[in-house]
């Protein structure tokens, strides 16, 4: 019972973090119909901002997570500069294909520039712990802090997120410009502006993504992103890529199926059966588990 | 207030619209009629900054249109019914008509003109909370032209709101263009149905492969002999 829950929660845990990377991709793909493939690398932005201002925070007397804010602002704009510099140009004159393209030589342009900064390099840093270690313990389960924590915070960003879509001016543009861009732009939307916002936000989740990832594995490199972002990528598909809820569950039921498998099966097949998972899913269920067929309307 | 000189508009290599001129003039419900592929829906979208033209020149009240960011047009006083009404099918009723009115402040306003509309489109009132993509036809329809009525436009582009809907609710439909006309708002009126997009207006245009082949008082071109052939199937 106690292995029970302690791989519950472990996998809750893992499930947050794919579901918050997750979510940026379902945004995105949500808005411009792109699936982001630098999206993951994104998370490795975060992880090394972090690391780089991590003891500007503490020296100014903040606790060390408060990096997070810098790796939010720093995504947000590696985010929204990919969207400007690539994909809208891209967009403009180019087909769906390049599009994806486009994003697939994102990803690799921004783990191999980052290597190429001499602060960053090719081998791997280890962050210094960010929250305090420590956890509670009941019926023979001890739950770390960290773990507690990663859900909590996670649940809380998917129900402000969603809270957003629904009542802000904001948030109800960017669902009409994912709807329906004309439209939009009839309505008065500034539709470009709405893409980049998008992006700015979507990008800084995964900064959030990346402080829950490292207070549990704390070595950041620069490709540590694309098994990570390939998995959160899966639970949006999984959930229905496009649609704000089915990410959170593709995320969770990753996270779960990576958890009790490496328990109760073994720690080599996990991956394995992330992707069988998907597999299955998809032949059954093509738009995801939330996901409609709807045919368009004309 | 609508005025349009020597438009030309190219679709890559096709001449779309081959200079093509027209007004609207305050309070006027003006129909540009013609065949599939004419070039109305060409227009309107040019007009609304969708489309962007080789040529010529769009102004409403002497301001150029042209030169405008399309999303800022509707700040001037020109709403669009777009053709195939374009709701947004995932959001409520209401979530769509108060998408209509996204460019104003007022929340009160908002509220005010949110039941006008309702009091134009009681079917509207009555789904408020029902998603957009579930409604017929005819109520996507006056989705679509409550939602352009929002921000108390000055002028209405409507584009084909006839298609698609069966004999009994283009009659309705019409029913409600001429009485949105007798409120005192400028329409332009894009049909491929002639007959009842004539006996509503107050001029018409007629358009064939890009040009303007005639124009005129809507009853005197509803007597005429060509359109008659051409249009009315007489």
């Amino acid at each position: 019972m106690s292995t029970f829950i302690q791989t519950l929660f472990v996998g809750l845990r893992l499930g947050s973090i794919y579901a918050l990377v997750a979510l940026g991709y379902t945004m995105v793909y949500g808005i411009i119909r792109l699936i982001n493939f630098a999206h993951g690398d994104f998370i490795m932005v975060g992880g090394y901002t972090m690391i780089f201002t991590v003891p500007a925070v503490l020296a100014l007397g903040l606790p060390a997570w408060a990096a997070v804010i810098a790796a939010i602002a720093v995504c947000a704009l590696v985010g929204m500069g990919t969207e400007l510099i690539a994909y809208r140009p891209v967009r403009k004159k180019g087909t769906k294909m390049t599009a994806l393209i486009t994003a697939i030589a994102m990803s690799l342009l921004l783990e191999n520039l980052a290597q190429a900064i001499p602060a960053i390099g090719p081998n791997p840093k280890v962050a210094s712990q960010i929250f305090t270690a420590g956890g509670i313990s009941f019926a023979g389960v001890t739950l770390e802090y960290t773990t507690l924590l990663t859900i909590v915070i996670s649940a809380i960003v998917m129900v402000v997120l969603f809270q957003f879509t629904q009542r802000t001016k904001l948030g109800r543009a960017m669902r009409c410009v994912s709807e329906d861009k004309e439209a939009a732009t009839l309505m008065g939307i500034n539709v470009n502006h709405t893409i980049l916002a998008t992006f700015a936000i979507g990008s800084g989740l995964a900064a959030v993504a990346a402080l829950m990832y490292m207070a549990q594995y704390p070595k950041i490199y620069t490709t540590m992103g694309s098994l990570l972002g390939l998995k959160a990528f899966v639970s949006a598909v999984l959930g229905g890529i496009g649609i704000i809820p089915g990410a959170v569950l593709g995320g969770i039921v990753i996270g779960l199926v990576e958890s009790f498998t490496t328990s109760y099966v073994s720690s080599s097949m996990a991956d394995a059966f992330v992707f069988l998972i998907l597999i299955v899913v998809l032949v059954l269920k093509p738009a995801g588990i939330l996901g409609k067929n709807v045919g368009e309307k004309v | 207030m609508l005025e349009i000189k020597d438009l030309n508009v190219f679709y890559g290599a096709i001449h779309a619209l081959k200079g093509i001129s027209l007004t609207v003039g305050d309070g006027e419900l003006v129909s540009l009629i013609g065949a599939n592929g004419a070039g109305k829906t060409t227009t309107l979208h040019t007009i609304s900054g969708l489309l962007h033209a080789a040529s010529g020149s769009i102004t409403l009240d002497g301001k150029d249109l042209q030169k405008v960011p399309a999303n800022t047009i509707i700040n001037l006083g020109l709403a669009h019914v777009p053709e195939g009404r374009h709701v947004f099918a995932r959001m409520t009723v209401e979530e769509n008509l108060r998408m209509g009115a996204y460019i104003l402040k007022d929340q009160k306003k908002v509220s005010e003109n949110l039941e006008k509309v309702y009091a134009h489109f009681p079917r509207l009132k009555e789904r408020y909370k029902q998603l957009a993509g579930t409604l017929s036809g005819g109520e996507q329809q006056m989705l679509a032209t409550g939602r352009a009525l929002m921000t108390d436009p000055k002028i209405v582009l409507m584009d084909e709101p006839s298609m698609g809907l069966s004999p009994l609710l283009v009659k309705e439909i019409f029913a409600i263009i001429e009485e949105l006309h007798r409120s005192g708002i400028t329409i332009l009126l894009v049909e491929q149905n002639a007959k009842m997009a004539l006996a509503v207006s107050d001029r018409a245009y007629v358009l064939e492969t890009g040009t303007i082949s005639m124009e005129g008082r809507a009853a005197d071109l509803a007597a005429d002999d060509r359109v008659r052939k051409a249009y009315l199937g007489a």
